[in-house]
């Protein structure tokens, strides 16, 4: 259990926020920057100091400006990765891996360096220099150097924010990886949704320093005010999928969600693989009748639960189809369609559609 | 052409003089430079001011001062004296006291250029893996600086190989004790006849100077590989 709450003042903002986590899986602080995630992450580590508040990992009070606890971060035991790398130049990739162990408690040890190095593909790595890395490959020893000094807490500050979109979805796919085999908690800072939607359990939206809103991922991704709390075009939808079966004739997945059968470009997955599909909210559109002899072939049907504010020419309408799907349309559509809270409609998704980011897996994928 | 006993007696005297100046500044000169790149205090100009000064001084001066703090009758040297039976006048080792604290501002201005050039997110990084900072220190911060105290190291060495005025001015010239290579070859201009011993000892001092060249130029690729990888 993760809790935190912290107030600091800086010459033109102020972080003020509190949250608290469950300290299982990944809890993402998402946010457009300057939101105050980066210095919220630093002030859990340790590199900044709050003016109040409290921070606590499990019952390990980290910092407590009333009680005057303020442990150092060498003190912390929370592994911190930047979007930099930061990895020391003039040692080895090895001796990077190896710099934290020799502090952590030998009965706290979980990770060996055998271990990490299988997960995070480093073997043909080991005798090399940083410098001589790729952007990707540098992230995944930076993930595993932090692993490697056994935290309790695993802080990684956008660390695909360097990265191109290949070397993304690798290192992401090695993020899941930990999150699934380590089981060591991660808090993940990030203003990218497709990256969040794919890993996190909890989210913590950011805005302006404080925290607009918090709690399980599907929920807080379904919210119809997340857009301006995030200050980006976030609103969408995240769907629990399996691999159901594919059709290799026209090239399609079909993913069992809830509420149907979501067909998308074709997968190198194998049947029965979990995954989280990213549903954008201007991808989804909406209809009263069920529509034939339509080029879409994702149709399910549902129940309006909620209608946003209008933003300009559209407004956010959630469905709910046995979960719950955002979509986008013109003020003047829901006008015309009469909807309503309650109202049966049919939302339809176009599987080219389909955010392929929040889908991608690696190629060398071996279940 | 060998070398005469009191040639070679005017080298050893040099380049042991030359290295405990320099190991005896080494340690201040790192402290001094991490505290003058790192930290704002009270003082802190009054201090790089009294560390550059042997920069701007004659040398003479220099010495002269030393002589008054650190002579027999000086308020430091009678101290010295006193307590630790050590007396830096007209010694050996007072000379290197002397090139020490010629050289100091050069070496000090390298190792703090190398500090200020430091990724200090590298130290944050190390300390969010568990360590505390003087294990930072000996292991981040140290070896990422080590081509500027390299160079400090150099830079140093040399000055107090060519260290002249401050040396004879607190130690004087005396044969076998403080009479370095400069003041060999100095003192031979002064006697009727000794020009070859001049010109002997200033080619021996041209060579020595092309052997640190070289030497500090193969240490500098050494740690500028082990760096880079």
């Amino acid at each position: 259990m993760l809790a935190v709450q912290a107030r600091l003042t800086r010459s033109e903002f102020t972080l003020d926020a509190s949250f608290g986590a469950e300290a299982d899986g990944v809890v993402a602080l998402f946010g457009a920057s300057g939101a105050g995630k980066t210095t919220l992450a630093d002030a859990i580590a340790g590199l900044v100091r709050p003016e109040a508040g409290r921070i606590a990992l499990g019952d390990r009070v980290l910092f407590d400006a009333e009680a005057g606890i303020n442990l150092k971060p060498e003190r912390r035991r929370i592994g911190y990765v930047f979007q930099d790398g930061r990895l020391f130049p003039h040692l080895s990739v090895r001796r990077n891996l190896l710099y934290g162990l020799r502090f952590a408690p030998r009965d706290r040890r979980y990770a060996t360096l055998e271990r990490i190095v299988t997960l995070l593909g480093l073997e043909a790595l080991l005798q090399r220099r940083p410098g001589t890395l790729s952007g990707g490959e540098r992230q995944r020893v930076a993930l595993g150097r932090a692993l490697m000094a056994q935290p309790e807490l695993l802080l990684m500050d956008e660390p695909l924010a360097a990265l191109d979109v290949p070397r993304k979805a690798q290192v992401i796919d090695y993020i899941e990886r930990l999150r699934d085999e380590i089981g060591v908690p991660i808090v993940f800072v990030s203003h990218a949704v497709d990256e969040v939607a794919r890993l996190a359990g909890t989210i913590v939206v950011m805005a302006g320093g404080r925290v607009a809103a918090a709690g399980p991922a599907a929920e807080i991704m379904a919210r119809l005010d997340l857009d301006p709390l995030a200050g980006i075009e976030a609103a969408g939808a995240v769907l629990d999928a399996t691999v159901q079966s594919h059709d290799a004739a026209y090239g399609l997945t079909e993913l069992a969600v809830p509420g149907g059968i979501l067909r998308v470009p074709r997968l190198r997955l194998v049947p029965g693989r979990r995954l989280r599909v990213r549903v954008r909210a201007r991808d989804v559109s909406l209809a009263t009748a069920e529509p034939r002899e339509t080029s879409v072939l994702n149709v399910f049907r549902g129940r309006v639960v909620e209608i946003g504010p209008r933003r300009g020419a559209s407004v956010d309408v959630a469905v709910d189809i046995g979960a719950r799907l955002t979509a986008r349309i013109t003020a003047r559509s829901a006008d015309a369609l009469g909807l309503a809270p309650g109202t049966e409609v049919y939302a339809l998704v176009k599987s080219v559609a389909v955010d392929p980011a929040s889908l991608v897996q690696a190629e060398q994928d071996n279940p | 052409m060998a070398l005469t006993p009191l040639e070679v007696e005017a080298i050893q005297l040099s380049l042991r003089v030359a290295g405990w100046a320099v190991l005896i500044s080494l340690p201040l000169g790192i402290a001094v430079a991490w505290l003058l790149a790192r930290y704002r205090f009270p003082g802190r100009e009054l201090l790089n001011g009294l560390v550059h000064l042997p920069l701007v001084l004659p040398p003479v001066v220099v010495g002269f001062v030393l002589l008054l703090l650190l002579g027999r009758q000086g308020p430091l040297g009678a101290w010295l004296d006193d307590w630790f039976g050590i007396t830096l006048a007209f010694t050996w080792q007072g000379a290197a006291v002397a090139s020490a604290v010629v050289s100091f501002p050069l070496m000090v201005r390298a190792i703090r250029l190398s500090i200020e050039a430091m990724d200090r997110r590298l130290e944050t990084a190390a300390r969010t893996l568990g360590a505390p900072p003087i294990w930072v220190f000996v292991t981040i911060n140290l070896p990422l600086i080590a081509p500027g105290v390299l160079t400090g190291i150099i830079l140093a060495f040399a000055r107090c190989l060519g260290e002249f005025g401050a040396t004879i001015t607190f130690v004087s010239n005396i044969p076998g004790e403080t009479r370095t290579l400069p003041l060999a070859l100095y003192t031979y201009t002064q006697v009727p006849g000794g020009l070859d011993g001049a010109f002997r000892l200033m080619v021996i001092a041209i060579v020595i100077a092309f052997a640190a060249l070289i030497g500090s130029e193969f240490l500098a690729r050494i740690v500028k590989r082990r760096l880079e990888g």
